[in-house]
């Protein structure tokens, strides 16, 4: 299946890449390969077999509800590019 | 009835999405705390802020209340329960995705039924409730440009429960939102607190000429945190939809924000794309298996529901159908009555003094129940002693003045301390009523010769002499008896 130029660049919108044009036709090229793979593997006849969420046949275990984690804002926020106030600082956005 | 309801021939069509925070002590994925009101960011760990390499770990705790949950609404219960990732970029989700629940939530429809104003039943379907992680908190406020953000509620427990659009009018939706907020407070699943961010509704508003079978253009009004908001909200949007199409408009499906400071919706910034959450299975968690003996472990720890509540109250308490709603508005309403009603030995009685007085005081001080002066065992104490006639209703209402006000611990050493015992015996009450009698002759004269509704008078004055204390009862007797 042929992925597009404009697949790929909706898909590094959604995803927040930036691709440049010289690398677009290369990226559209790899992805349809994959898409070759998957549709490959859609010939294989799947009736009545439940999809999975996960290749490991296990279930989750679970986690007691008590706090673990304590404050380390101090060690994380070293590590910020801004703050202020207790608050990480980023561009602002308004949605 | 509000005025948004039936216009112009035009039908309104309400779904809701209620967002409820989980009763938990620590986050669905990580040990951080939930508690409210922390300083920012000291309850936001490794896995909360998306640092590379963290794992999430689920919660055990959020199961049995969500299960809690759809048991109550007779919903089936996903037996397999598993998380999705829902992808979208904003600075209060560090991530870069939100662990939700999109095909296989853990509750599966169920159905509220609401009452409305006339007293009939509604049912209103849910589509299904599920468990995601909230969000942080940004704050556009002045920094120099920059956006602030708070990640102490990222990962915080949630249940989104989804509604059908089933509701017709904005009463039902008001009524909808707190018939979900009684059910989840009184099953301990959330505390509830609409000013702390702990139950939010998206509504999801249309609007379509009556008979129309094809649902409007709807949009969705998100983040609303109290119910006159979530009232206000949708009286405004029904109005605009209904501007927009009276004059040839069509109205774009979008997600608005409602401001109650203006008390209007506006569109949130429209994305250049439409959303495309490319919803795909969380690779780090396994599905999580919940078989019947667990939803029967649930369902057997499962306190009374409010409907339930309100049956068994109006047939053990034999009250009325509107002091029963009203007294099982809360758990701790109809505890603290079932308490009164025990230590006084009369429910109806009990019902009355919580409903009237109690509530009145409650409301007039602006205080919750949890900090009324005046406990439930201390009421009871009142009760008791308008049963047994040591007081008047009157004079009881001087005793609960007393106890509120912290002079006494209990009715009956309030009662002795200020002498209010009604006066009851033949003995006490004869003199008083004869001298009555004796200083008023004119209207004694009256009354032998037939104006026998003058017993009001004579009655009134033993009262007036006695400081209420006297048993009216037995006033009245005794004076016919000295009167003939």
């Amino acid at each position: 299946m042929k992925v597009t130029r404009d697949v790929v660049e909706k898909i590094a919108e959604l995803a927040q890449l930036q691709i440049p044009d010289g690398e677009l036709a290369a990226v559209s090229e790899k992805m349809s390969r994959v898409l070759d793979l998957v549709e490959e593997m859609q010939s294989a006849d799947t009736a009545g077999i439940e999809p999975m969420a996960n290749p490991l046949d296990a279930t989750q275990l679970l986690r007691p509800d008590v706090v673990t984690e304590h404050d380390q804002r101090r060690l994380y926020q070293d590590i910020a590019p801004e703050t202020k106030d207790g608050l990480y600082l980023v561009p602002k956005v308004i949605d | 009835m509000t005025t948004a309801d039936n216009m112009n021939g035009w039908e309104i069509v309400i779904g809701l999405e209620v967002h409820v925070q989980l009763l938990t002590e620590s986050k669905i994925f990580s040990g951080a705390s939930t508690r409210f009101g922390a300083e920012p960011n000291t309850q936001a760990c490794a896995i909360d802020l998306g640092m590379p390499g963290v794992l999430p770990v689920v919660n055990e705790a959020v199961y049995p209340k969500a299960i809690a949950f759809g048991l109550a609404v007779g919903a089936e219960i996903g037996a397999r329960s598993v998380f999705d990732r829902k992808n979208y970029f904003y600075p209060d989700l560090p991530k870069g995705y939100q662990i939700t629940q999109m095909d296989h939530p853990i509750v599966l429809g169920g159905h509220a039924d609401i009452m409305l104003e006339s007293g009939e039943l509604k049912t209103i379907n849910i589509t299904r409730a599920h468990l995601e992680e909230d969000a942080g908190k940004s704050l556009h406020e002045d920094f120099q440009g920059m956006t602030g953000v708070d990640l102490n509620r990222a990962g915080t427990p949630l249940l989104e429960i989804v509604s059908e659009p089933d509701m017709r009018s904005v009463a039902e939706a008001v009524a909808y939102a707190k018939y979900i907020h009684q059910l989840v407070t009184y099953l301990d699943v959330s505390d509830g607190e609409m000013s702390q961010g702990s139950m939010r509704c998206d509504a999801n508003v249309s609007i379509r000429r009556f008979g129309e079978t094809e649902m409007g253009t709807r949009t969705e009004t998100k983040n609303i945190n109290s119910f006159r908001f979530l009232e206000r909200a949708i009286i405004h949007e029904i109005n605009r939809q209904v501007a927009i199409l009276e004059t040839g408009g069509r109205v774009v499906q979008e997600t608005r924000l409602y401001d109650p400071d203006r008390d209007e919706t506006r569109p949130m910034r429209s994305k250049e794309t439409a959303n495309d959450y490319r919803y795909f299975p969380e690779p780090d968690l396994l599905p999580v298996l919940i078989d019947e003996a667990y939803i029967q472990d649930v369902r057997n720890k499962m306190p009374e529901l409010p409907s339930e509540k309100r049956i068994r109250f109006e047939r053990e308490h034999d009250l009325p159908e509107a002091d029963a709603i009203i007294l099982t508005s809360t758990t701790q309403l109809a505890d603290y009555f079932e308490r009164v009603a025990a230590t006084g030995g009369d429910s109806r009685l009990a019902a009355n003094w919580v409903r009237v007085e109690l509530l009145s005081k409650l409301n007039k001080a602006s205080i919750a129940l949890e900090e009324a002066p005046v406990s439930a065992e201390q009421l009871g104490s009142i009760v008791t002693r308008i049963r047994d006639k040591t007081i008047s209703g009157t004079i009881a209402k001087t005793v609960f003045d007393g106890l509120w006000s912290g002079q006494a611990e209990s009715a009956d050493d309030f009662i002795a301390s200020h002498d209010l015992q009604q006066v009851s015996g033949t003995d006490e009450l004869e003199p008083i009523v004869s001298a009555i009698i004796a200083n008023n002759p004119k209207q004694a004269e009256q009354y032998r010769s037939g104006k026998t509704k003058l017993l009001g008078f004579f009655v009134g004055q033993v009262m007036k002499e006695t400081g209420g204390k006297a048993n009216p009862q037995q006033v009245s007797e005794l004076t016919k008896k000295l009167l003939t």
